[in-house]
């Protein structure tokens, strides 16, 4: 809660800070250091919460309840939005000219994302979808002078309120077969009694969540809009933006609707086959990195999408590991890609003679994606499936996903295969400083560290 | 502690080699001969008592870091240092492109595949499994032929794609074991054991996909003989080598013990798709003109002699089979040597170009020959050992078909003679062809074949260290 008013009052801050300083470059750093507070608040809620064995605090008469595991995961992501501001910070700077409100707009999502991490009643999940989304429609937009941006925020804009739409109603179906927005409420639905009324709120349910976690068929829209949006919100949209809303799914699926799994069981295991196909086949034939990327970020998402599918405690766990693992390789290979000029796999050409550093940075951070043992992404991806695995019914599903793991290792190695293999002149956007270097160094050692002790990220 | 500085010092000696950016062939050097020295001492002591070393490493998983070395896994071992300190003197006063990664990835290479050869964990198996395969990726893509690149893609496209099954399936076998040590080798193959043999015979192509493709056997063949051409030669002996008995490796460590049903019910298909393998790849041998390609198919045919003999299922069978994986790995390490000797003095690996070797280098026309008698497996050589065990168990196998098999297994054998002579024949005979660089082997390239051709000799004449080594792993599987 206390992280929920200071991500508040930090956005607030960021706004005034943007209208009294003109520095770009010092809206940026306090930014970090405001960020850096901000996690130092996630630390202290979450050491107090450990050691007073009561359980979870709760907040609003019981809307809001925060347990070890969702303030772990707003640590974790506070974490990620640290790094992201420390690594790309000054790419966000030179993106338009109202730099602090960006930064406002962050700590919004945020606020967002520590709504969904907690919520107990579906009020506050519409909520909480909704703080996290307006940001990013702003954020898609903010390259003001570019058609696609705009086209990106727009598009954004009218597919997500019809998503909006559908939860709501998803949710008033809910309420109408049982009385009450409270999750724990929801539980009082049983095989015996579940109407159709019930059963059609929970697959809106799954339409409205699926668009925000990118899903297919409901993804149409991620693509236009991860490629028409500034790079560095790209990033932060589809990284910590879409691992909130899985948050959010899990959440309600395994509290409410865990003993009903067998009713939305099948559907969900059609759609994330239908996730991991669009998403790996399409991103096979891009030419842009930045929109590989994007329909690697839909393949990625099916992956998540088996911590929803099974319900077992394995699947919090390794909700957890996939979204910090996901997050920090992406964001590293961003970090990248907005160095260079050129975003085709031509534009990477010969990186490796150039910026040797840059170029094995990215390639820590692609293996990862690819989920190579040794890096967090073979960890994520190994605590999903060990998920479905144990739940049993899906291992077919398990087989599909380790067949569309092997074509991801197409694309991402071609980047690699560019870099290292091919011959050119790749032109950066600007040098490439020892901080960069640093700090893409830390991202690395992260992305190591998660793979080979995972035990350290999870929350026991 | 002994076991994890055979991973740890190549690992961290190829990472000083990258970043010290000089003299990473000196650390190359040291890790092979630490590594060596090491390895020769662990298979001292382990010929009848295994070594064991435990940690903790994922709590949440009920992982652990452990290793295990008995006889079979030190002979691996000792033969992985060995290969890379002759891979190291031979190259020793080459030029390579790049040396400090070049010898970087070549030491983590080399901690990859000895943690395969050590690791009793099944998540810590296909750790390194993995491991080994990313340096040397980047080991096949940076050096090498023309075609090296899409050639090593494919290779790794298909190497990934089975290692990916088999992870489904160690996760299935996992999850069947509630509790602390649920990948330990005595838990995965326990949990394996008792499952029904329907499941088992399913559970097995998880398994033996990626196994076959890394061997490589008969229809999972198509990357091999691209790859080991198009791959620089001290690349190619890394998978020729080294690489090829991680798959025979894990067949014989996990396969067997975790799914013997399924071993049980598909034994005649793989024995009859290894035989097809041995024919096929001798007959393509014997009709190439490059001298990589030539070694390649007959390394192809070599695998599956080596795969037939361990489906057998038979004392002798898997006692000269482990005899077979060390003595293979040498001789083909032999053969590959000459090969870049060749093409470093001839600038050409096409036979019909070369000739006269003997002439214009009588010393390495010696060794060929007596590497290629080692290949036929030629008696008092020590590639007859292990065959000749093989055929036996063969012979003795339970399967009706048996007698069928070790003839035709046999044919193997005599083409074996054919192609390796006329190497020979086309090679060192016959008037002396135009050389690039005239002059006899190296000093570095001279102590890796006498070491080698030492070895050679010696397990030829005298094969019972190696038959103590690994005796007490055969008997333990098949009494």
């Amino acid at each position: 809660m206390k992280a929920i008013i200071a991500a508040t009052l930090i956005g607030v801050l960021m706004m005034f800070i943007s209208i009294s300083v003109k520095n770009k470059s010092s809206i940026v750093s306090a930014a970090a250091i405001l960020l850096a507070v901000l996690l130092g608040i996630n630390i202290w809620e979450v050491v107090t919460a450990s050691q007073n064995a009561s359980g979870a605090q709760t907040f609003f008469n019981g809307m809001l309840s925060f347990d070890g595991f969702s303030l772990w995961f707003n640590m974790l992501m506070t974490g990620c939005s640290l790094l992201f501001v420390l690594l790309l910070g000054k790419e966000i700077a030179k993106i338009g000219n109202h730099v602090g409100e960006y930064f406002a707009l962050i700590s919004f999502i945020l606020v967002g994302v520590f709504l969904l991490s907690g919520y107990n009643n579906l009020l506050i999940l519409f909520i909480g979808i909704e703080i996290l989304s307006i940001p990013q429609y702003i954020l898609a937009g903010s390259d003001k002078r570019n058609l696609k941006s705009s086209e990106a925020a727009l598009k954004y804009f009218l597919m997500g309120s019809f998503s909006t739409g559908i939860l709501l109603m998803g949710i008033a179906l809910l309420y109408g077969a049982t009385g009450t927005f409270d999750t724990i409420g929801l539980r009082m639905l049983q095989t015996d009694s579940l109407n159709s009324m019930a059963l059609a709120g929970i697959i809106f349910l799954i339409v409205a969540l699926g668009f925000k976690v990118s899903a297919a068929p409901m993804h149409m829209w991620t693509p236009d809009v991860y490629d028409g949006s500034p790079t560095p919100f790209m990033a932060y949209m589809s990284t910590i933006g879409k691992v909130a809303a899985f948050v959010a799914f899990l959440r309600l699926f395994h509290a409410s609707f865990g003993s009903l799994s067998n009713h939305w069981m099948l559907i969900l295991a059609i759609v994330t086959a239908a996730t991991l196909l669009v998403g790996n086949l399409t991103a096979v034939f891009q030419q842009s990195v930045k929109r590989m990327l994007a329909y690697s970020s839909i393949a990625q998402a099916g992956f998540m999408l088996f911590a929803v599918l099974s319900v077992n405690a394995i699947a919090w766990q390794g909700i957890i590991i996939y979204a910090v693992a996901y997050t920090v390789a992406s964001v590293g290979i961003f970090a990248v890609l907005v160095k260079l000029k050129d975003y085709t796999y031509d534009g990477f050409n010969g990186l490796a003679q150039k910026e040797p550093a840059l170029a094995f940075f990215a390639t820590i951070c692609l293996l990862s994606l690819a989920g190579i043992p040794l890096t967090g992404g073979f960890m994520a991806k190994y605590f999903v499936l060990m998920a479905a695995v144990q739940q049993g019914q899906v291992m077919w599903l398990v087989i599909f996903a380790l067949l569309m793991a092997a074509i991801s290792a197409y694309y991402y190695f071609r980047v690699i295969i560019a870099m290292y293999f091919k011959q050119g002149t790749p032109e950066l956007n600007s040098e490439v400083s020892k901080y960069d270097k640093l700090l893409l160094g830390i991202t690395c050692a992260l992305v190591i560290l998660i793979g080979t002790v995972p035990q350290f990220f999870l929350h026991n | 502690m002994m076991l994890s500085s055979l991973i740890f010092i190549p690992l961290l000696l190829g990472i000083v080699a990258f970043l010290a950016k000089s003299s990473a062939k000196v650390m190359a050097l040291l890790g092979s001969l630490t590594t060596l020295v090491i390895s020769g001492y662990l298979s001292a002591q382990t010929a009848h008592t295994p070594i064991a070393f435990s940690m903790p490493w994922i709590p949440q998983l009920g992982t652990q870091f452990s290793l295990l070395a008995d006889g079979m896994s030190a002979m691996l071992c000792l033969l992985t240092a060995i290969v890379m300190t002759a891979v190291v003197l031979a190259n020793w006063d080459n030029e390579i492109e790049r040396p400090t990664s070049f010898w970087g990835l070549m030491l983590l290479s080399q901690a990859g595949i000895t943690g395969v050869f050590l690791a009793s964990d099944v998540l810590l198996f296909y750790f390194f499994w993995e491991l080994a395969i990313i340096p040397v990726y980047f080991l096949c893509s940076r050096w090498g032929g023309e075609r090296r690149i899409a050639v090593t893609f494919k290779f790794f496209v298909y190497t990934f794609l089975g290692s990916l099954m088999m992870l489904a399936a160690i996760i299935y076998l996992a999850m069947l074991n509630p509790g602390a040590d649920a990948y330990s080798w005595a838990n995965i193959t326990r949990a394996g054991a008792s499952l029904s043999p329907e499941n088992q015979t399913w559970l097995f192509w998880l398994f033996f996909g990626a196994f076959a493709i890394k061997m490589p056997l008969f229809p999972f063949h198509t990357w091999q003989p691209d790859t080991y051409e198009q791959a620089a030669t001290p690349v190619t002996i890394i998978l020729s080598a080294l690489m090829v008995k991680m798959g025979l490796y894990a067949v014989i460590r996990w396969l067997f013990p975790a799914l013997p049903d399924g071993v049980a019910f598909w034994s005649n298909t793989v024995i009859i798709l290894s035989i097809i393998g041995i024919v096929y790849g001798s007959f393509l041998a014997l009709s190439q003109t490059d001298l990589k390609r030539l070694v390649a198919y007959s390394s192809l045919a070599h695998m599956g002699l080596m795969c037939a003999a361990a489906f057998a299922k038979t004392q002798p069978g898997m006692h000269g089979l482990m005899v077979q994986m060390f003595n293979h790995g040498i001789n083909i390490t032999g053969m590959w040597l000459i090969v870049q000797m060749i093409e470093n003095r001839w600038g050409s690996r096409d036979m019909t170009k070369l000739g006269g070797m003997a002439t214009g280098a009588p010393h390495m026309a010696i060794a060929l020959v007596i590497l290629a008698y080692a290949n036929i497996a030629l008696p008092l050589t020590n590639g007859f050992v292990g065959e000749f065990m093989m055929f036996h168990g063969i012979f003795q196998s339970a399967t009706p078909y048996h007698i069928t098999f070790m003839v035709i297994a046999g044919l193997g054998v005599i083409l074996g003679a054919a192609y390796t002579l006329k190497m020979v024949q086309k090679t060192a005979f016959g008037s002396l062809a135009p050389m690039v660089v005239a002059k006899d082997m190296s000093l570095g390239e001279s102590a890796a074949l006498a070491f080698i051709i030492a070895l050679v000799i010696f397990l030829g004449v005298y094969p019972k260290p190696l038959l103590d080594l690994t005796g007490s792993v055969a008997q333990l599987m098949f009494p």
